[in-house]
């Protein structure tokens, strides 16, 4: 009985990958452990290993091709006196297991590439987008560091990985040659002792990138994040400022767990003293972490793992920044607003898409700075729409959009038509099995359903 | 050589004098300089007689919250700071007001901190375990036990950045000595040969208990054996072997990296004001107090020596006094902060 061998997943986020290179060719003989193909996904190149023996029957997929998605079949090994029959791979992917409708939203989303038309940004921002160039969050971020460390001598990074291995998420990457090990520095595992070496650091003047692998291990730091960088500046009578950026992905990627999978804006934007942001396209990442390195403060910069590989338009301009606490109108519209930031956006302009269909116009903010909240840039469409939607990943209690409901009885009681409705992720720590991820994350239709509800429809 | 006397103290000479007159020799074999002898006599009294005036301002209700008092560990700080010159960091956690007295802040400035007044060296919003200087390179003053440390780490990095030749100083005690990120500092600093040295004050008593029921292992100064740093114990309660290890040791550091110091220490007091200190006699500090006072030895050593006579020593035992009568003054008649300081010092605008 003929062996398929099919397109694996190397990551959790993995949906497609390019099959780089066959090691091995049709008429081969295989031994399970032998290397057979390399594969390149947008995080690395890897080898892939036979699981099986028996002998190269076909090879499906050339090598060089590209977009190949994860359980194609590549290849097939046959036994010995076996023949392939081409009538019995006709069809080239085999049907994940299990079904993609159980799949998380997470793994499924690989729609938006750009900025919706009709974003309202200030004129100087909408001015730099004259002249674009499409390009992942995870290069913006990149280009964003290194036009710092080109322009500020004091500007360094470090974290876990970030230098030889150019990244566990591949965010760093060429850093390291380009810029050296003196500031491009790889710390061994040990994240509270390297924020606090970070905050040290910034305290006397230089200007530290610590990166997190992701923000689940910063909980090791929070100690220095909160009682050293966010503090001292207070503590000091103003003489001790910690200028320093302390980023990494935040929130769920994809079946990883409770461990792994938790978003931290509320967390750290409940305390005085930091700057907390958390960007959604690709412009606003290079843009607003060109910002947070040149800020004299702590800022937490909360990325996402599954928006690393979204490619957006970003500005060419030499010197394109984006101003840290000022939301972006994505899609403007009068009967309901619905905000949200970071990965959520993209559900968010989901929702309003399915609304508009029915008749309801949802006005999308991203907040993009969590902390200090631009308050006015939400006061002022909700007076326009009268409803609001929040929408994050993180869990309700005390969340964002409680922080954000808080506010609009505050603000615009006297403008509101509804009650103010959260989407969050659900009160449980986020489970393993993929039907029970996807009911725990919001989802499109759970932001399109709280907007029914408060326009009554 | 190194300078004899910190330059960055408030009322230290900045360099020994070339004259050979009435010199003499340590324990170690080095030369006695007077003018240093006599600067360190008075600057471990100013932060005795500091201490014991807050101590006393605490029971008098003029100082809140913590406050935890150096009495006993003063040869610590004095003999090291005369080390260090401007180039050079130092930080420590909350029982602090030594080390600021010894780097050379005023003691107005940290007397009307502790009394939370416009005054303080953080305008009354840090209180006794946090307050800072840039201008003397004192990076606090930090709550936590144990965060000074890689902290501290991170000042080193910046000299070793800068290529500027300074040296960090992080002092912590023996309780600290357990906390994790201690540890992860020195695999650090040794992995990048960070000029940092580890000062551990053990006093004998992380709070209430006693350093061998919290602490495994030979000796705090062999923490940093199993990442190759070296380390050593020294009489931390003789302010001229401390001074003289320091000596050597910051200009191993400016070098080749990082170091252990363990100080043989004793603090006198409880650990706070509110620690009645019921873990260990009245027997074990007054044997203490009347054997091994740092003060004590050294105005021995003075008059023995015939460097000083007691009355120039009276002379100094009665500036120090005025120095923190002055500074008990200024403490409570500074006014409180205005009520808008709530407000600031929270971000700087960008």
């Amino acid at each position: 009985m003929p062996t398929e061998i099919l397109m694996p997943a190397l990551s959790p986020t993995m949906t497609e990958g390019k099959l780089a290179k066959w090691l091995v060719k049709e008429g081969d003989d295989v031994r399970a452990g032998d290397l057979i193909a390399e594969i390149e996904t947008d995080k690395a190149t890897m080898e892939v290993e036979a699981v099986d023996e028996g002998t190269v029957g076909k090879i499906f997929i050339a090598e060089g091709t590209e977009g190949v998605s994860v359980n194609s079949v590549i290849a097939v090994l046959v036994g010995e006196g076996e023949v392939v029959s081409s009538s019995s791979h006709a069809k080239q992917t085999k049907k994940a297991n299990p079904p993609a409708e159980e799949i998380s939203g997470a793994v499924q989303s690989k729609v938006i590439v750009s900025e919706p038309d009709g974003a309202e940004m200030n004129a100087e921002e909408a001015s730099a987008y004259s002249s674009t160039v499409s390009m992942t969050v995870r290069e913006a971020l990149r280009d964003a560091m290194a036009e710092e460390m080109r322009s500020n001598s004091n500007v360094f990074l470090m974290g876990e990985e970030v230098a030889e291995y150019q990244g566990a998420y591949k965010v760093s990457q060429g850093l390291l040659e380009e810029f050296g090990a003196r500031r491009v520095i790889d710390t061994p595992i040990t994240e509270h002792g390297f924020a606090g070496i970070g905050v040290g650091a910034a305290m006397d003047g230089l200007r530290p990138i610590v990166e997190f692998m992701t923000f689940n291990f910063a909980m090791q730091a929070i100690d220095q994040i909160i009682n050293s960088a966010a503090k001292t500046l207070y503590m000091s009578g103003g003489q001790m400022g910690c200028p320093i950026v302390f980023r990494g992905p935040n929130g769920a990627a994809a079946r990883v767990a409770a461990q792994h999978s938790q978003c931290y804006a509320s967390w750290y934007a409940h305390c005085p003293g930091l700057i907390v942001v958390a960007p959604y396209s690709a412009g606003d990442a290079k843009g607003l972490l060109k910002s947070a390195i040149r800020n004299p403060n702590p800022v937490i910069f909360l990325e996402n793992e599954i928006l690393y590989g979204q490619t957006f338009e970003v500005p060419t301009a030499d010197d394109f920044t984006v101003p840290i606490g000022k939301a972006k109108v994505l899609r403007p519209g009068k009967d309901i607003t619905i905000t949200a930031f970071s990965l959520m956006c993209r559900d968010a302009l989901a929702a309003a898409e399915i609304l508009a269909a029915e008749g309801i116009d949802a006005e999308v903010i991203d907040l993009r700075t969590i902390r200090p909240l631009d308050t006015d840039a939400i006061v002022k469409s909700v007076k326009k729409t009268n409803r609001l939607v929040s929408v994050e990943e993180g869990w309700p209690y005390a969340g964002i959009g409680a922080e954000l409901a808080a506010t609009m009885m505050d603000k615009a009681f006297d403008w509101l038509d509804a009650p103010v409705k959260r989407v969050s992720g659900k009160d449980v720590p986020m489970p393993y099995a993929a039907n029970l991820e996807k009911l725990a994350l919001p989802q499109v239709e759970d932001i399109v359903s709280a907007a029914k509800s408060i326009c009554y429809r | 050589m190194a300078r004899a006397v910190s330059k960055r103290s408030s009322v230290g000479t900045t360099k020994a004098p070339a004259g050979k007159t009435r010199e003499s020799k340590t324990a170690l074999g080095t030369k006695l300089d007077p003018k240093m002898l006599q600067h360190f006599y008075r600057e471990m009294l100013l932060i005795r007689r500091f201490e014991e005036r807050a101590g006393q301002m605490y029971g008098m209700g003029l100082i809140g919250g913590f406050c935890h008092l150096y009495i006993g560990q003063e040869a610590v700080v004095v003999g090291m700071q005369s080390a260090l010159d401007e180039r050079d960091s130092v930080i420590t956690g909350y029982r602090d007001h030594g080390h600021m007295l010894a780097c050379g802040m005023e003691s107005r400035g940290v007397m009307a901190e502790l009394t939370g007044r416009r005054g303080g060296y953080s305008r009354g919003k840090g209180g006794s375990m946090h307050m800072f200087s840039r201008e003397k390179r004192f990076f606090g003053g930090h709550g936590i036990v144990g965060g000074q440390v890689s902290l501290g780490g991170g000042l080193a990095f910046a000299s070793k950045y800068r290529g500027d030749g300074g040296v960090a100083l992080a002092y912590f005690g023996d309780g600290a000595s357990n906390q994790g990120q201690v540890a992860e500092t020195m695999n650090m600093a040794a992995l990048w040969k960070l000029p940092l040295i580890f000062v551990i004050e053990n006093n004998k008593y992380g709070m209430g208990t006693a350093v061998n029921r919290s602490s495994a292992g030979e000796g705090l100064f062999k923490r940093g054996e199993a990442y190759g740093i070296p380390g050593e114990k020294v009489d931390g309660m003789n302010v001229l072997t401390v001074a003289e290890k320091a000596k050597e040791i910051v200009a191993y550091a400016r070098e080749k990296g990082p170091y252990v110091l363990e100080m043989e220490t004793y603090r006198y007091r409880g650990h706070s004001m509110s620690d009645p200190a019921k873990y260990r006699s009245r027997d074990e500090v007054s044997k203490m107090r009347e054997e091994r006072d740092p003060i004590e030895t050294l105005r021995e050593l003075i008059i023995k020596r015939k460097i000083a006579s007691a009355d120039d020593l009276k002379a100094i035992d009665a500036d120090v006094r005025a120095i923190v009568a002055d500074a008990a003054e200024f403490a409570q008649e500074s006014p409180e902060p205005d009520p808008s300081e709530l407000y600031t010092d929270i971000l700087i605008e960008a």
